[in-house]
Parts: C-alpha cells; sequence; structure tokens
C-alpha cells in the first residue's frame, strides 16, 4: 500500500547516519587500539591518523542524526513513532530541545554528542607531543563507549531481535491500530503526545545538558587510567588527567544540584533531595570522583595512593553505567518516581552487556597489574597531610558503597538465588524501611562530621610531614571562631529537628560545627596563608563551598516548618503527640483554604482571593495572598501574593507547580495539594426569587437582607458604567444569623436586545445573589442562592525553608574552587582562565540565584 | 599510629554502620492477606484501586483523610485511610504501592506510589489506545 503524505526521505538519512556513526566509532575504535599496540612508531602514527579520522567523521554522523531529529520535531512529522510520543503541535518550540531528550533514544544521542565533543577536543587540543602519547589509548575507551550507544539508537534486526531502539522507526510499523490499514492515515494523527507537562520547565532545557556532559566527561579519568596500564607508563597519567577530572566534578556537581534546584522549584516533593534511587545513582559516581581527584592530588605531591587513584577512576566510570543499568530498564518501578520506563527486554540486556563490557575487563586489567603499578612500601605519618586526606578518600568511597548498596534494594529482589534468599531470611521481598530517608541521613550526618572536620584540619598540615606545634598553633584561631558562632546559632536559632530523638540533634550540632569549621579554616588559610592569592586556592575555595553547601542544607532542612498546619489552624481534631518529642509523627499537613476566607498559616494570614487561566489549555493558577501582621500594632509588616498553579493535562493527569517567595534568608514555598475540577463543580440549587422596593428588607435561610437602594450607570471600584449605558446596580447588606455583614452589588444590563445579570458571590457564605428583574410599584427582584455543595476553595500545603540560599551558594562556592584548580592544574593563562570563570560565575549565579 | 591500623579503625566503623543498617527494620512487599497477618507492621502492598467502592474524600472538612478500597492480585480486599490529601490521578491509577500498616481492621497508609496508564510512554499498549481513541474521536 501506498501511504499519503509521509515524509520518508529523512528518516532514511537519519538511519543511515546511525549505521555509519556506527561503522566509524566501530572503526576508530580497533585503529586506536591497534595504533596503541603497534610495535613501530610509523605505525602507530599511520594507525592514529586513520584512527582520528575514523572519529570525526562519527562525531559528524552523529550531529547530523541529532540534527534530523529535531527537524522532524520541528515539523511535527507524526509519521515517526519518537515524534508522535515526544512532540506536540502545541508545544512551545523553547521545548523542542527537552522533547527530544525526554526519550530514551535522545538521552543517549546526548550522552553520545559529549563524548564526541569531548573526544574532538581532546584529539584537537592536547596535541603536543608529551600529550600525544595518550590519544591512542584514551580514545580507544571512548570510541568502544561510542559504538556502544549508537548499538542503542540503532533499530536493526539481527535473528529476529532487534538491536536497539532507533529514534526513525514509523508509527504505522510499531502500532498496530485500524488507522493504519487506510492510505490517509496520517489525516486521523491529529497531534502527537507531546513533552510531559510535568517536564515543561525550563529545567528540562539546561539540566539535561548538562548533567549528561558530566556524565560523559568521566569516561576521560577511566580511559586515562585504561592508558596507565596499556602503556605501562602506570604513574604519568595523573599530570595530564587531573584538569580533566576536576572538569567532570565541576560539571557533575553543578549537574546534580540542578537537578536538586528543579525539584525543589517546579515538584512538589517539597525539598530538593529526596534520596531517590535517580538521585541516588548520579551522586555516587560524584563521590567516587571527588575521592580518586583527592588520591591524584597525594600521588602528584607524594607518589602515595597510585593504586587507590586507579580504583577510584575506574568505578566512577563503572557507576555511571551502573546508574544507566539503574535507571533505564524499569527495573526502580515500584522504588522511583521519576526513573525512565522499561524500553523492552532487548534493550534491557543490552544496556547490561554496556555495563560488563567495560567493567569485567577493566577490573581485570587492574588486578593483574595491581603489582606492578608503583606503590610506596614506607606508610604515610599520621602528621602528614597525604596521610588524612586518604583517609577523607575512604570515607567518600565507604559512603558511595553505602548509598549504592541501599539503592540497589530492587536490584537484590530480582538477581536469581539472592532473591530466593532474601525472602527465606527476611520472610518476604525486601523493601525500604519506613523511614527511608533517616536511613540514608544518620550515616550521611556522620560522613558529614568527618568531612567537615577533615577539609578543616588537613590543609594547616604539610605534605610528607609537619613540624610539631606548627599545626596546633595554625588550627587554633579557626577553632575558636567556629566554636563561638556555633553557640551563637545554637542559643539564637537552635535546630528544632526533634523528630529521631535527641541523639540525631546533637549529630546535626556537631555536623553543623563541623561544616561552618570547614569554612572558616578555609576562609583563614586562603587570607592567612596564602595571603589571598586566589590562584592557587582552588582547593580551600572548593571545600568551603562544599562545607558552606552542606551547612546550609543542615539548616534548611532541620529547621524547615510546615506552616499548613491543619492542627495548628484548628480545623481539625489534634493527632496524638509524642511526649517525649513533643512532636506528632503523622503531621497534617495540608489545609483547605475557602476562597475569600482568611486563615491563619503560621505568622500569615491566607486569603484564596482568585483564580485565573494560564497560557496553556487546562492550566490555572490560584492567587493567594499572604499578610503578615505586626501582633501588637495589627500593621501590616509584609504582604505578597503567591501563585501556585495546577495544570490538568490533555490526558487528564494532573500536575501541581508551586510558587515561592524568595527573602534573602528564607523562602515561602507553597503549593496546591488538592482542587476540584470544574466539572465536579457545578451546582443544582436553584435561586429564590423576593421583590422588594428600596429600605426594605426580607428573610432568608441564614439571616436576612436589607436593599439600600438602587444605582443607576454606576462608576465605582467595581463596575465603570458612562451615562449612556442602561445598567442598574442593586446595593444590599446582608446580615447573617451569626451577625456578619456583607456587601453585595449585582447587577444587570440591557444591552441592545440582550439582557445580561451579574451575580455577586460572598464566597465565605456561599451565597450567590442575583439581580433577576424589575417588577411593579420601583421594586426589584432580587435572587437569593444559598449552595451547600459549591464552596470554591484550594487544599494547600506550605513550608518555610529559612537560609535555602546558603545551599545555591555553597555549590557555588564550590563550582568555582574547583574551575580555580582545574585552570592552574591543566596551566591555563590568566586571560583564559579569567574568561572561564567570569562565564561560569555569570551562569551559576543566575541559574541558582537570580533564575526563579 | 600506622595507617593500616586507621583503615582497620575505618574498617570497623563501617561494620558498625553496616550493623546500624543491618539493625534497620528493612520492610517486606506484602499482599494484603499476609499484610493483615502482620498487624502494626511496616509493609508495602502491590494493590490496585477498588473501582466498585466509592472514594471518600471531603477537603473542606478535611483535607488531611482519605478513604478507599484497595483490591491486590489474589481478590483480597481492604479498607485504605490515608491522612495526606488525594493524589490527583488516584480514580485513574491503574496500579497502586501503598506504604503503611495493617492497624484495626483497615490500612493505615503513610505513602501512596501510584502508577499511571500515560505516564508509560514506552507501553505500546497505552499508545495503541492513544492513537486508537484519538482516531474515534475524528
Amino acid at each position: 500500500m501506498k501511504f499519503e503524505g509521509e515524509h520518508l526521505l529523512p528518516g532514511q538519512f537519519g538511519h543511515f547516519f546511525v549505521i555509519l556513526a556506527l561503522v566509524a566509532a566501530l572503526v576508530s575504535a580497533i585503529s586506536f587500539f591497534l595504533s596503541s599496540r603497534a610495535a613501530n612508531e610509523t605505525l602507530q602514527n599511520s594507525w592514529l591518523q586513520f584512527a582520528r579520522k575514523a572519529f570525526f567523521l562519527q562525531g559528524i554522523c552523529i550531529l547530523f542524526v541529532f540534527g534530523i531529529i529535531y527537524y522532524l520535531c520541528s515539523q511535527h512529522y507524526f509519521e515517526y513513532m519518537y515524534v508522535y510520543k515526544h512532540a506536540s503541535k502545541e508545544l512551545e518550540p523553547k521545548y523542542l530541545l527537552a522533547c527530544i531528550w525526554e526519550g530514551q533514544e535522545g538521552s543517549f544521542l546526548l550522552w553520545a554528542i559529549w563524548h564526541a565533543v569531548l573526544g574532538s577536543f581532546f584529539l584537537l587540543f592536547q596535541n603536543s607531543i608529551a600529550k600525544r602519547r595518550w590519544q591512542a589509548p584514551v580514545m580507544t575507551v571512548i570510541s568502544t563507549a561510542q559504538f556502544f550507544l549508537m548499538l542503542m539508537i540503532l533499530g536493526v534486526y539481527i535473528f529476529n531481535v532487534r538491536i536497539g531502539n532507533s529514534p526513525f522507526t514509523l508509527t504505522r510499523n510499531e502500532i498496530a491500530g485500524p488507522i493504519f490499514s487506510q492510505p490517509n492515515y496520517l489525516n486521523f494523527i491529529k497531534d502527537g503526545m507531546g513533552l510531559n507537562v510535568l517536564l515543561r520547565n525550563y529545567w528540562m532545557v539546561i539540566h539535561p545538558p548538562v548533567l549528561f556532559l558530566g556524565f560523559a566527561s568521566t569516561i576521560i579519568p577511566f580511559a586515562y587510567a585504561y592508558a596507565g596500564i596499556q602503556t605501562r607508563l602506570y604513574g604519568e597519567w595523573i599530570k595530564p588527567v587531573l584538569p580533566w577530572a576536576l572538569f567532570s566534578a565541576c560539571i557533575l556537581g553543578v549537574g546534580i544540584m540542578m537537578g536538586g534546584k528543579w525539584a525543589y522549584e517546579s515538584l512538589s516533593f517539597g525539598g530538593y533531595w529526596a534520596w531517590d534511587p535517580v538521585e541516588n545513582a548520579s551522586l555516587v559516581p560524584w563521590l567516587l570522583l571527588i575521592a580518586g581527584l583527592h588520591t591524584m592530588v597525594v600521588y602528584q605531591a607524594t607518589g602515595h595512593s597510585l593504586r587507590a587513584s586507579y580504583l577510584f577512576a575506574i568505578l566512577c566510570f563503572v557507576f555511571i553505567l551502573y546508574s544507566t543499568f539503574l535507571t533505564r530498564t524499569g527495573i526502580l518501578g515500584d522504588t522511583s518516581v521519576h526513573a525512565f520506563t522499561e524500553a523492552g527486554k532487548a534493550i534491557n540486556v543490552m544496556i547490561g552487556l554496556f555495563v560488563l563490557f567495560f567493567t569485567l575487563p577493566m577490573l581485570v586489567l587492574f588486578f593483574r597489574h595491581y603489582k606492578k603499578i608503583p606503590a610506596i612500601p614506607a606508610e604515610e605519618a599520621t602528621s602528614s597531610r597525604e596521610f588524612w586526606m586518604f583517609i577523607g578518600s575512604l570515607v567518600f568511597f565507604l559512603s558511595a558503597v553505602f548509598i549504592i548498596a541501599i539503592t540497589s534494594i530492587p536490584v537484590y529482589s530480582k538477581t536469581p538465588f539472592l532473591k530466593d534468599l532474601i525472602i527465606r531470611i527476611h520472610k518476604g521481598p525486601l523493601a525500604m524501611p519506613e523511614n527511608a530517608e533517616f536511613l540514608y541521613n544518620k550515616v550521611m550526618v556522620m560522613v558529614a562530621i568527618v568531612i567537615g572536620l577533615l577539609t578543616a584540619a588537613t590543609q594547616y598540615l604539610k605534605y610528607k610531614s609537619s613540624p610539631k606545634g606548627y599545626f596546633l598553633k595554625k588550627i587554633v584561631y579557626p577553632t575558636l571562631i567556629a566554636s563561638i558562632i556555633t553557640i551563637i546559632i545554637a542559643i539564637w536559632y537552635p535546630f528544632t529537628y526533634h523528630k529521631q530523638g535527641a541523639g540525631f540533634l546533637g549529630a546535626i550540632y556537631t555536623a553543623f560545627f563541623a561544616t561552618l569549621y570547614s569554612v572558616v579554616a578555609n576562609a583563614m588559610y586562603i587570607m592567612v596563608q596564602l595571603k589571598g592569592n586566589l590562584k592557587s586556592a582552588g582547593g580551600s575555595v572548593a571545600h568551603a563551598g562544599f562545607a558552606l553547601m552542606i551547612a546550609g542544607m543542615l539548616i534548611s532542612s532541620s529547621n524547615k516548618e510546615v506552616i499548613s498546619d491543619s492542627r495548628v489552624n484548628g480545623i481539625n481534631v489534634p493527632a496524638g503527640k509524642d511526649p517525649m518529642t513533643k512532636q506528632s509523627d503523622d503531621p497534617r499537613e495540608n489545609l483547605t483554604l475557602i476562597r475569600q476566607v482568611s486563615t491563619r498559616m503560621g505568622r500569615y494570614e491566607v486569603t484564596y482571593r482568585n483564580d485565573s487561566s494560564g497560557h496553556e489549555k487546562g492550566r490555572r493558577f490560584y492567587g493567594l495572598s499572604f499578610v503578615e501582621k505586626d501582633t501588637a500594632t495589627k500593621k501590616v509588616k509584609s504582604s505578597f501574593t503567591l501563585n501556585p498553579d495546577v495544570y490538568i493535562m490533555k490526558d487528564n493527569n494532573m500536575s501541581s507547580n508551586p510558587d515561592t517567595k524568595s527573602y534573602l534568608t528564607k523562602d515561602i514555598f507553597t503549593y496546591i495539594s488538592y482542587a476540584l475540577n470544574e466539572e465536579k463543580n457545578q451546582d443544582t440549587s436553584h435561586f429564590t426569587l423576593f421583590e422588594l422596593a428600596e429600605g426594605e428588607s426580607r428573610i432568608y435561610n441564614n439571616g436576612y437582607f436589607v436593599l439600600n437602594g438602587v444605582t443607576k450607570n454606576p462608576s465605582n471600584d467595581k463596575y465603570h458604567f458612562t451615562p449612556n449605558d442602561a445598567a442598574l446596580m442593586a446595593d444590599i447588606t446582608i446580615v447573617t444569623k451569626d451577625s456578619m455583614r456583607y456587601r453585595a452589588r449585582p447587577l444587570i444590563k440591557v444591552d441592545g436586545e440582550s439582557v445580561l445579570q451579574l451575580d455577586d458571590t460572598l464566597y465565605a457564605q456561599n451565597l450567590f445573589v442575583k439581580f433577576a428583574g424589575v417588577g411593579e410599584n420601583r421594586k426589584i427582584k432580587i435572587g437569593i442562592r444559598e449552595s451547600s455543595t459549591l464552596i470554591d476553595f484550594v487544599t494547600v500545603k506550605t513550608y518555610i525553608f529559612p537560609y535555602i540560599n546558603l545551599v545555591w551558594l555553597g555549590l557555588i562556592i564550590m563550582a568555582l574552587g574547583i574551575l580555580l584548580s582545574m585552570i592552574r592544574r591543566a596551566g591555563m593563562s590568566t586571560a583564559k582562565g579569567s574568561l572561564v570563570l567570569l562565564l561560569a560565575s555569570l551562569g551559576l549565579i543566575y541559574m541558582f540565584l537570580l533564575a526563579n | 599510629m600506622k595507617r593500616t591500623h586507621l583503615i582497620i579503625l575505618i574498617g570497623i566503623a563501617a561494620s558498625i554502620i553496616g550493623l546500624l543498617v543491618y539493625s534497620v527494620d528493612f520492610s517486606t512487599y506484602d499482599t494484603i492477606d499476609s499484610a493483615r497477618n502482620k498487624q502494626g507492621k511496616f509493609v508495602h502492598l502491590i494493590a490496585k484501586l477498588d473501582k466498585s467502592q466509592p472514594i471518600d474524600y471531603d477537603p473542606i472538612n478535611n483535607p488531611n483523610y482519605l478513604s478507599f478500597y484497595a483490591v491486590d492480585s489474589l481478590g483480597a480486599q481492604t479498607k485504605v485511610v490515608y491522612h495526606n490529601s488525594m493524589p490527583a490521578d488516584l480514580a485513574k491509577s491503574e496500579r497502586l504501592v501503598l506504604k503503611g500498616k495493617m492497624q484495626s481492621g483497615h490500612f493505615e497508609c503513610k505513602d501512596i506510589l501510584l502508577k499511571c496508564p500515560s505516564k508509560y510512554k514506552d507501553d505500546k499498549n497505552s499508545i495503541e489506545q492513544a492513537i486508537n481513541e484519538q482516531n474515534a474521536s475524528n
């Protein structure tokens, strides 16, 4: 059958470029490998030249593939499955890129693009004779990874098994449906499914590229570790790899926290970190990378810790691959809110092979050469800097092991044998405990204490060994200052996290002291020891930033307040309080706000004032006015309006987007936890009609009302008419049984032939007042409708996050500190370095502090 | 103190953490019947919303009380009480993971994880349904 209106040519080109990229990647991987193993220099060079060309070719092909997908999505060619699944006509153009990396295929492609960019940069700009010898082995690894990534989007059948999911498959080949038996089936597909509304957000445009750049860049330390073994130049890869590892640590760290900022800003989890498996899976490689970074620095300075550097560089990338396995195979199904869903058995097997292909041979290689990797037999002195740096790395490594062990619980339940063993011991399939976050927090707070103390003190030690007394003399002031600040804060702004008992609160205070100690000690180190010379202060800046970030997390999480607590506001029966901790374990955190009725919420009087529709169909904003009054004088201290919204999508899924009022020291964060759908909000009760003259009153069910007067063509705060109009407004005072007085001003307007009635609504009383018409003897007809079912309301949840800006500020300082180190280790010129720093700080400050 | 000694110390610390974690009361995935046999114990139920029973949620009187009935694949049924706001997609959900405890005749739920058909973009059946519905509405 010939189908009408299809555009098959771009897809065929796309498919061709995928295959070409796959072949070119394979060819370049083999040639790079042969070059690295070639016996003489001419052979090495000729293979290298050939391999470089093949690598550039696959890079260009990948860019073409991406360009074609972009074109198909922008043209809404729904004959392509990928376009149908991820694009739609109403999608704003700014989300075109986002809808490409929403899907598995697109995000694999994004990853491959970064590999290609990094690889090309490596080939073009690290071409000096000293660095050139690393090209062949390093690029062998990157090209092999490219081969696997292209396999994932290949979509070719071999023995009836589809290898990879191509983004260029046709909807009619994938989906069974009666419409596909008609040649003009495209006429029936009016629109695609589009980008998930939850993801229509500027973070979805910028977070994935940054995070994937972080993921992609971790291959370089891994590849260098391979190169170190392959070339038998066991220790010489550390120097060239350091700037790359620093780059990777910076980008991956920023990428992870961008995800946190996104979750905080636009999702209703109520925080920036939830120990979700997907978050953990990206954190673990970062922890390993930081561990590796420190052992590499130790090796550069002293010759110790080379073997550990190998191990951490290898594990970092291995856990990037493992996180791919966790998030893309659907194995996390029941435990994570934002993992990809399963995309088919074949692809899962392939992802598994990808992980194993890199993990097993590399670990075998590492352990076979373990003895040959040089190590200094004498141990480091306890008074040396490298000793404590190594301890810090070990702590990071152990925390990574801990996090991934817990995160992998769903994997254990799917592993044969292990699964049965667990069921026998545990009497049922293993699941997370009641308070999963606390499980992580109670271990990680210990890590924060150790790391805080180490990053504060270690820099005051010298490499090899420090003279007695030197350390104590230097450390005494930072210790004093940090202790004093901690005591002051403990008195003036105590932590109120009693939920987990006094022991945990003590741990939080200790961790807070440790991180503050680190901030002070690092700041003083830069000022006193380095005399403000920032160029060589990268490490100290990064440590201060990291510690500040953790301190901010401790404050903002410990003193996070839920102010929309129903019990405090007296609507619900109080739940039982724990006599020990004075906290209820089951907070009732939602509060219903009835329209126009102001409700107490913490320090604020909150009123749901109005609702309005947004640009997008189905999106509704709710205007909540917050007023804070001085308790004594009743004067308004501050007032603002928050507009959280609810978005009901085409498929009737609902998403709730919070709104936040940011102050320098706190954020007030609110979202709609429940709102009625409009169609449910239909009322069937009728108006009761009353006829009355000016000054007369009538009794209705719940009180009485007085007609104060009738105004012709009113011009006041509510209506604006001119003398030429024909409008009548009734001014009515309503007094209810409980002696509340309200004013209603319904209006009737004659416009040519038609009559327009504008009812007035007293939401507080559920009362509708209608100007129903004019009667005899100057009387008018007033309609009153009372409704029991129709109450306009929203249910909200509101938090106060104190000092959350410290988290973002700390992150920015840390990222810039790492970049400072990178600039120094890469030997960049002052001008280049300053430019990098300037651009990075502008971008980071905009993203984390201003864009909101 | 030698480095090896310290590493041993850290090893001990790590094993203490290990024990700490081990002492944590990890939960289980259960059916409604097996959860009934573990009254008061925190479990994960995999179940479905019983659509033949009403969902009780009256946010004006109490936004923090939701109750509904759930059935599991073995056909057992239980009342579920959730002291929180109603998840928007509950009525449309295909599968629920309910975390909580069985107590005094109902399941006291602490957390609900919803699986909704439309969130499965990679699920072919739902796409087929979507395309055919689109077609039917024309």
